[in-house]
C-alpha cells in the first residue's frame, strides 16, 4: 500500500463498515434508482435463534430408548375434533402450508396435492381460491379464508376438508399482499375477478369482521354454512402468540396455525419480512402456554410453521408442544425451486441458486412460481409430487428416529424435558435448560 | 308457507331445514319468526326459495347466498349478504356496516340507509340503497354496481377497480383513485334496470356515475402518496 504514497506514510487496510455493509449499500442504491421498496418472496433471511439452537438429550440409564426398526413410533394426528363432525385425520404431522394459485402455477399446486396425499397429509389453498387440479389431487384439502376473498365461493367452501381463517402470516404480521401485474394471467385474472395485468393488492384485514368478538360470529357463520362438519383453523402470525392463541380459542377455533417470521410469502416488502414478526422458536411456548391456561392443549391443535426444514425441526416443534407443523418454502425446494441445475438462468436474473426470491416477477426458471406457459412446462407435477412425498417421508423417518432415541412411541410424547439449548437466547425462548445447566433465563423461582 | 320459530328450534335447525331444500323443492316459501337479532340466519342458502325473516337480524344474515330470495322485515346487522353469489336480499329497514362485502353476484336492496363500508371489496354484486350510505363504501370494489338514491359518506370507492357507483345525492368525498365519470346511455340503461329490479322509483338522469381513474393499477412512485 504505502509504496503508492509519495510521502511513504503507511495506509490502513480498507475497512468495510459494519453499519453500511455491501448489502445495505446495494439496498440504498436500488431504492435511489427505483423509488420503490424492494418486494420479494420467501421468509426472513436474517439469522435468528432457531431450532438449530436446541438439542435432544436422547435416552440413557434413566430413560430407555425404543428399538429403531422394531418398536413402533406413531406419527398420526387428528385435527379439529373439538367442534367438527369430521375432523382431519393425518398419517403424519407435517402439513403443506397455504400457497396461492397465482403465486404458484397450476401444475405446482397439483404436485403439492399429489405429494401430500401420497404421504398421508393435507395441503392448503391460498389467496387465489381453489383450483380443480388442487382439489382433485388432494385427499385432504384445507381451504384458506382470506381477507381478499379472491375466488372465494360457498361451493368450494363446502368441498373443503377444513377451513383456515387467515388472520396473519409470519412473513408479514399485519400486512396484505401484492401480486404484480406480470403474474395476472387470463386464468388468474378470471379467478380473482380483476383486469389482466394490473398489480393486485390483497387486503390486510378481513372486510366483514374485526377483533375477537366478530371472529367468533364469523366462525359461527362458516360452521352454519358447512353444517358443522369440517374443522375451522385460525392462522395467526407470530406477533403476540399468547394473546392471539387465547383469543382464537375463545372465538371457537378447532386449531390454531402459528407462523413465525421465517415463514415465506409470495410477495411482500423486504422491510416487512425482515423487521416485523418473531422467530418461530420464540412463539411456540407462549402459544402452548395459552392452550394450557385454557385447558385446551391437545384439544385445540397447534400447527406450527415458519422455517421447518427437517425431521429434527418437526421433533423439536412437537417436543415444545405443537400437534403438527406446516411447511411451505421447504416444500417448494423439494419440488425443485432454487435448484442449482438452473444456475445459469438464475445468473441471468442477477441472482444465484438458493438466493432466488423474486417469485412475484413470474420468471422462475424452475417453472414453479410462475404463470408463464413455457416456464411452467418445465415442471412435471407427477415427478414433483413424488419428490415431495419422498421428502415428507424422510422428515417423518427423521422425527421418528429422534423420538425413539428419546424413548417415545408417538411423536406427541416428545416433551420439553427431552431438550437442552445451546444458547441463552434459545434457552429463554424455548424455556428449556441451557446445555450443562438446569437453568434458563426466566425460569420461575430463579430470580432472573 | 313453512314457518320456523328461531327461538323455539334454534339457529342450527332453522339453517339445516333451509339447507335441506334442493333445486326442485316445492316448499318455496319460508318464514322465520322471532329472529331477535340472531347471527348467521339463513346463511349459505342454495335453492330457489323465498325466506322472510320477521324482524331484525344480527351479523351475516343471508351470507354467501345462492339462488334464494331473503327478505328482512326489519334492520340487518353487520356483513349482511357477505359474499352473496346470486339471488336477492331485500332489507326493509337499515343495514349495518359491510353490507354485501365481497359479493360476487345477485342483488341487495336496502329500503333504509346502509352504514359504512357498504359493498366493500365487491366482486360483481349489485347493491341498491334507497337512503344514504356511510364512509369507505365500496373500498377496493372490483366489479358490480352500487346505486345510492341518497348521499354517500367519506371516501367513496377508495382504491376501487372496475366497480361502478351511481349516487343521486351528494358525495362527502371520493376515495383514492375514485373519480366522477360521464353518464353514457348504456349507464343510464343499466341504472334504470337496477332501479326497476329493486322496485325503486327514481329518475336515472338525476344520478352521477363514479368509478376508478385507474391510476393505481400499476405501481408508480409518483402516486405513492395515494397508497
Amino acid at each position: 500500500m504505502n509504496k503508492h504514497d509519495p510521502r511513504g506514510i503507511p495506509h490502513t487496510t480498507p475497512r468495510q463498515s459494519a453499519t453500511f455493509t455491501q448489502d445495505i449499500n446495494s439496498d440504498i442504491r436500488r431504492a435511489a434508482a427505483t423509488g420503490i421498496y424492494d418486494i420479494r418472496g420467501g421468509g426472513a433471511k436474517r439469522k435468528v435463534p432457531s431450532f438449530d439452537d436446541l438439542l435432544f438429550m436422547g435416552a440413557s440409564i434413566s430413560r430407555y430408548p425404543l428399538e429403531g426398526y422394531r418398536e413402533k413410533c406413531e406419527t398420526s394426528v387428528t385435527i379439529g375434533g373439538l367442534h367438527a363432525e369430521n375432523p382431519i385425520e393425518l398419517d403424519i404431522p407435517i402439513t403443506i402450508a397455504g400457497m396461492s394459485f397465482g403465486a404458484l402455477s397450476g401444475p405446482a399446486k397439483e404436485a403439492l396435492g399429489r405429494g401430500a396425499s401420497a404421504a398421508g397429509t393435507s395441503t392448503t389453498t391460498g389467496d387465489g381460491g381453489m383450483t380443480p387440479e388442487e382439489r382433485g389431487h388432494s385427499t385432504k384439502l384445507v381451504y384458506q379464508y382470506l381477507p381478499s376473498r379472491y375466488g372465494m365461493n360457498p361451493d368450494d367452501l363446502r368441498k373443503a376438508d377444513a377451513i383456515e381463517i387467515v388472520v396473519g402470516q409470519g412473513a408479514k404480521p399485519g400486512g396484505g399482499g401484492m401480486l404484480l401485474g406480470q403474474k395476472i394471467s387470463d386464468r388468474v385474472a378470471e379467478m380473482r375477478n380483476l383486469p389482466k395485468g394490473i398489480d393486485q393488492r390483497s387486503a390486510c384485514r378481513h372486510p366483514d369482521w374485526t377483533g375477537p368478538d366478530d371472529l367468533e360470529i364469523k366462525i359461527l357463520e362458516l360452521r352454519e354454512i358447512t353444517g358443522w362438519k369440517v374443522p375451522i383453523y385460525v392462522k395467526v402470525a407470530g406477533a403476540r402468540p399468547y394473546y392471539d392463541t387465547t383469543l382464537a380459542i375463545k372465538a371457537g377455533a378447532d386449531a390454531v396455525v402459528l407462523d413465525g417470521m421465517q415463514g415465506g410469502t409470495a410477495a411482500t416488502q423486504d422491510v416487512f419480512i425482515e423487521h416485523v414478526g418473531q422467530p418461530t422458536l420464540a412463539i411456540i411456548r407462549p402459544a402452548v402456554q395459552a392452550l394450557q391456561d385454557q385447558g385446551m392443549h391437545r384439544k385445540v391443535q397447534l400447527i406450527l410453521s415458519g422455517g421447518i426444514r427437517s425431521g429434527a425441526d418437526v421433533a423439536k416443534a412437537m417436543a415444545l408442544g405443537a400437534d403438527a407443523v406446516a411447511i411451505g418454502t421447504a416444500a417448494l425446494i423439494a419440488l425443485g425451486d432454487n435448484d442449482p441445475k438452473w444456475e445459469a438462468e438464475y445468473n441471468k436474473l442477477g441472482t444465484t441458486a438458493g438466493a432466488y426470491d423474486d417469485w412475484h416477477e413470474g420468471q422462475d426458471p424452475a417453472g414453479i412460481t410462475t404463470q408463464d406457459p413455457e416456464l411452467m412446462a418445465r415442471f412435471d407435477p407427477v415427478e414433483g409430487g413424488r419428490r415431495l412425498r419422498n421428502y415428507l417421508k424422510v422428515m417423518t423417518l427423521e422425527a421418528q428416529t429422534i423420538a425413539r432415541a428419546c424413548g417415545k412411541n408417538h411423536l406427541h410424547n416428545l416433551e420439553p424435558e427431552d431438550l437442552v439449548a445451546l444458547t441463552m437466547e434459545a434457552a429463554a425462548m424455548a424455556r428449556v435448560p441451557l446445555a450443562g445447566t438446569d437453568w434458563y433465563p426466566g425460569k420461575p423461582g430463579t430470580g432472573f | 308457507m313453512q314457518t320456523l320459530d328461531l327461538q323455539e328450534i334454534g339457529l342450527r335447525q332453522v339453517n339445516a331445514q333451509l339447507h335441506a331444500q334442493s333445486e326442485t323443492t316445492n316448499q318455496t316459501a319460508w318464514e322465520i319468526v322471532n329472529p331477535k337479532g340472531a347471527h348467521a340466519i339463513a346463511c349459505g342458502l342454495n335453492a330457489p326459495i323465498e325466506v322472510t325473516v320477521k324482524g331484525s337480524t344480527g351479523y351475516y344474515c343471508a351470507g354467501m347466498n345462492q339462488q334464494a330470495t331473503v327478505n328482512i322485515d326489519g334492520s340487518a346487522g353487520p356483513g349482511t349478504g357477505e359474499n352473496i353469489m346470486s339471488g336477492k336480499i331485500v332489507i326493509e329497514g337499515d343495514a349495518s356496516q359491510y353490507l354485501g362485502a365481497t359479493g360476487h353476484g345477485g342483488l341487495i336492496v336496502v329500503k333504509g340507509n346502509a352504514s359504512s363500508r357498504c359493498g366493500i371489496s365487491m366482486k360483481g354484486v349489485n347493491i341498491v340503497v334507497q337512503g344514504n350510505i356511510g364512509h369507505m363504501s365500496a373500498f377496493m370494489g372490483q366489479s358490480g354496481n352500487l346505486v345510492v338514491c341518497g348521499d354517500a359518506g367519506d371516501a367513496l370507492g377508495d382504491s376501487c377497480y372496475e366497480a361502478r357507483f351511481f349516487v343521486r345525492g351528494s358525495v362527502k368525498s371520493l376515495g383514492a383513485d375514485c373519480i366522477k365519470k360521464e353518464m353514457r346511455p348504456e349507464h343510464l340503461e343499466l341504472l334504470k334496470s337496477l332501479l326497476d329490479e329493486a322496485g325503486i322509483d327514481a329518475d336515472p338522469s338525476e344520478f352521477t356515475r363514479y368509478g376508478s381513474a385507474r391510476n393505481l393499477y400499476n405501481f408508480d412512485v409518483d402516486n405513492a402518496a395515494a397508497y
